[in-house]
């Protein structure tokens, strides 16, 4: 059950009063208990930030310094705080630019509502000035969407949007509202959703799938666990856990699903998929029962499809059920919230364990040490690797921060290395890899979270895709930690250029600005860090802020992520170097 | 599961809401797959519309659209059907000179052999409605092509299932 504020309950048992459109949209907000909202102004929005302006007591506007931003920094406190994130902008561009956000929010599941403005109702379809159709746009990669032109419709989408986005497989609800319906008066009144007929965010789950999963996980020899988001979705982390420690199974995670048991458990063998572990991935294809939770055997976590755990009886614990045989075909599907299913679960497990079979797990480990991890976090050449920063924030910050990433090398370097003891702490684009996404989400995920520690690992690339939110972390003075792991290259392209195009490096190399500078040019703290020596008291003086901070570490230029499975080869086809 | 193409009917029971076409088309669209026909009506449930969506593919593949259609928030519920699970018909309209009718006895023939009943006559031409399978709409194209035709129109599929499909228990599930 929701636990309601003060403000929450004084929206909620409000008697019908007559208000306008405009003010009844901030209401609904206060209603839901939306404390911030992210977004930027324009015409068809500006009766909405007019009444944003009067209500400026109770709900904290952010001024992003593009839509974009707006919409991943919902994404960074949804992520963070499980709550529904909220963006808002203009008519046209505003809403376009929404767009990229919105996609990543659908592809990984973030529950968010984005408030769009639209021209009147009488200008729709007119071409006007700033029209563009952005519910026919934000269709495919919205959960739901809705236009709004009479103010009377607004209590009653707005707390339709809400439930849509957090409720069942979240997901991204866009509401588009005419500004003549922003005007327009009427007698405001606020009744939360509680369900929409049509709609089913939880299927029941069957009690004879647990009781058949059960078995299938009681008669396994080799048993393999690999954990999604799901887990963190549905709270639960602790019956995962439970579920791990009594039946003595192997538990590897997606990068979705990291942090959810912590990166030191003895049982936690690493993550899965392109860039993952060498012996999870390797003994994917030798487990005898494989059983996923809230995961979605994504193209990245399974390689060729029909060489993924052939040998396996499959369990797959799902909330979705169009994921059910979607890429792989399951022996028993397991329907419902992963939380409440696990709970059902449990009891019919038979305590156990294998040692002989996390034994392999470990053997492997030591290859990939010796292969990989050694050079990565112990390097002996002189370029600093970007494992070894990422080490160094492990230790500065005990494994307590939040690790926001970008996408490309130092995303998997970052999830790979980073040391989670708290779960939601990796806050990352995983299924869209939208590049510029780390800078805004880490503010909202800050702000989300103020007594968190949030260190935002960006690329030289990624940052410059949304480098102008340093403007917004300035404004608003949200101390988040910034980390540039600058290689003047487009890395995680250029080694696939090295690897698969013979070394023909096209528009891969950046040749890049003063990035301190820049920061400082923000009026935010900065440091460069080039040698190793430097790199621990950099780091510790970053964390050790309570400013924002930036931190560029300029790394090998020419590193690459090893293991890697090439596209189109089997898990086990995994390469060390 | 078999993963040759086949004829289904995909029957989709939706609210009526704006914007649902273009979802539910835009997940056929995204795996390139080319809808051979679609009706929306009201259905056999006030404030309920049925989508009938005629499709050639696999069942493997058919499956999984189902799955994604019925993921949307405002679908009901979502089946898929091979012809020999429903009733099934499509309806025509051929317009030809009304001259033809008396200079060539055979259309008199054709119509009455045909089942096709005529909607209206005029000076200028005459409207010939038929409803049936394909297959006899087929035949009564190439018998009246001969002779030329002035407009012809086919709609789309339409079918209702042999079995009972419960949308209105499952509506009265969800007031309880």
């Amino acid at each position: 059950m929701e636990i309601l504020t003060a403000i929450q309950k004084q929206y909620l048992e409000q008697p019908k009063e007559r208000i306008s459109g405009s003010e009844a949209i901030v209401r609904c907000l206060l209603a839901e208990g939306v404390d911030v909202l992210y977004g930027y102004p324009g015409g068809a929005i500006m009766p909405v930030y007019d009444e944003l302006y009067k209500y400026e007591d109770k709900i904290n506007h952010v001024l992003t310094r593009h839509e974009q931003c707006a919409a991943h920094a919902a994404q960074g406190y949804a992520r963070i705080s499980g709550k529904v994130g909220v963006a808002i902008a203009t008519s046209g561009p505003g809403a376009t630019n929404l767009v990229t956000g919105i996609a990543d929010a659908q592809i990984d599941s973030t529950p968010i509502v984005c408030i769009t403005g639209q021209v009147p109702s009488y200008l729709l379809g007119s071409d006007a000035f700033q029209e563009t159709d952005i519910v026919g746009i934000s269709t495919p990669v919205t959960k739901w969407n809705h236009q709004v032109t009479k103010a009377s419709q607004i209590p009653e989408i707005i707390a339709r949007a809400f439930y849509i986005a957090k409720s069942g497989r979240p997901g991204p609800v866009l509401i588009d509202i005419t500004k003549d319906a922003q005007f327009e008066e009427f007698d405001f009144q606020y009744k939360k959703c509680t369900g929409v007929r049509s709609y089913v965010p939880v299927p029941k789950t069957d009690s004879l799938s647990v009781t058949a999963a059960a078995e299938l996980i009681n008669s396994a020899k080799k048993p393999l666990i690999i954990w999604g988001q799901g887990i963190i979705l549905s709270k639960a982390e602790e019956e995962l856990k439970a579920l791990v420690e009594k039946a003595g199974i192997p538990a590897a995670w997606t990068i979705m699903g990291a942090s959810a048991l912590p990166t030191s458990h003895p049982l936690n063998i690493g993550m899965v998929g392109m860039h993952g572990n060498y012996a999870p991935n390797v003994l994917t294809n030798d487990c005898d029962v494989l059983i996923a939770i809230g995961m979605r055997f994504d193209d990245r976590v399974t390689g060729k499809l029909d060489e993924y755990a052939t040998q396996a009886k499959i369990i797959h614990f799902e909330i979705d059920p169009a994921e059910i045989d979607k890429n792989i075909q399951t022996d028993v599907a397991v329907l419902g919230d992963a939380k409440q299913s696990l709970l059902q679960l449990i009891p019919q497990i038979k305590t156990n364990s294998h040692p002989e079979w996390l034994q392999r797990f470990k053997d492997l480990y030591v290859i990939e040490y010796d292969k990989v991890i050694k050079n990565d976090l112990h390097p002996t050449k002189e370029g600093l690797t970007m494992g070894e920063v990422i080490k160094e924030i492990n230790i500065q910050t005990n494994g307590e921060a939040a690790i926001v990433s970008d996408v490309g090398q130092h995303q998997m370097i970052a999830c790979r290395y980073a040391d989670f003891k708290v779960t939601k702490s990796n806050i990352t684009s995983g299924g869209l890899g939208t590049m510029g996404f780390a800078l805004p989400a880490a503010i909202g995920a800050k702000m989300a979270a103020p007594e968190r520690e949030v260190v935002a690992v960006i690329g030289d690339g990624g940052y410059q895709m949304t480098i102008q939110e340093l403007g917004t972390i300035f404004q608003n003075k949200v101390p988040v930690k910034i980390v540039v792991l600058n290689n003047e290259f487009l890395g995680m392209v250029r080694q696939w250029q090295q690897l698969f195009f013979e070394k023909r490096y096209a528009s891969t190399e950046m040749v890049n600005p003063n990035f301190v500078a820049i920061a400082q040019g923000y009026y935010i703290e900065a440091k460069k860090v080039t040698k190793r020596e430097d790199l621990a008291s950099a780091v510790k003086e970053m964390i050790d802020s309570d400013a924002p901070y930036f931190l560029e570490v300029c790394v090998e230029k020419e590193g690459n992520v090893f293991p890697m499975i090439p596209t189109g080869a089997s898990v086990s086809d995994i390469r060390l170097e | 599961m078999t993963t040759e193409k086949q004829l289904y009917t995909v029957s989709v029971y939706t609210e009526n809401n704006i914007g649902l076409l273009n979802r539910i088309s835009a997940i056929f669209q995204r795996r390139q797959i080319n809808i051979e026909s679609l009706n929306i009506s009201v259905s056999e449930i006030v404030g309920v519309s049925r989508f009938t969506i005629l499709i050639n593919m696999s069942e493997e593949q058919i499956k999984k659209i189902i799955g994604q259609i019925e993921k949307q928030v405002e679908v009901i519920k979502a089946y898929y059907h091979t012809d020999d699970d429903t009733i099934y018909q499509e309806s025509c309209l051929f317009k030809i000179k009304s001259d033809l009718l008396f200079e060539e006895r055979q259309i008199q023939n054709i119509v009455k052999d045909s089942n096709a009943h005529i909607v209206t006559v005029n000076k200028e031409f005459f409207v010939l409605e038929k409803s049936g399978r394909r297959a006899e709409l087929e035949t009564l194209h190439k018998a009246l092509s001969v002779f030329g035709i002035m407009q012809f129109v086919r709609s789309a599929r339409i079918a209702v299932t042999k079995d009972e499909l419960k949308i209105s228990e499952m509506l009265n599930a969800f007031k309880n």
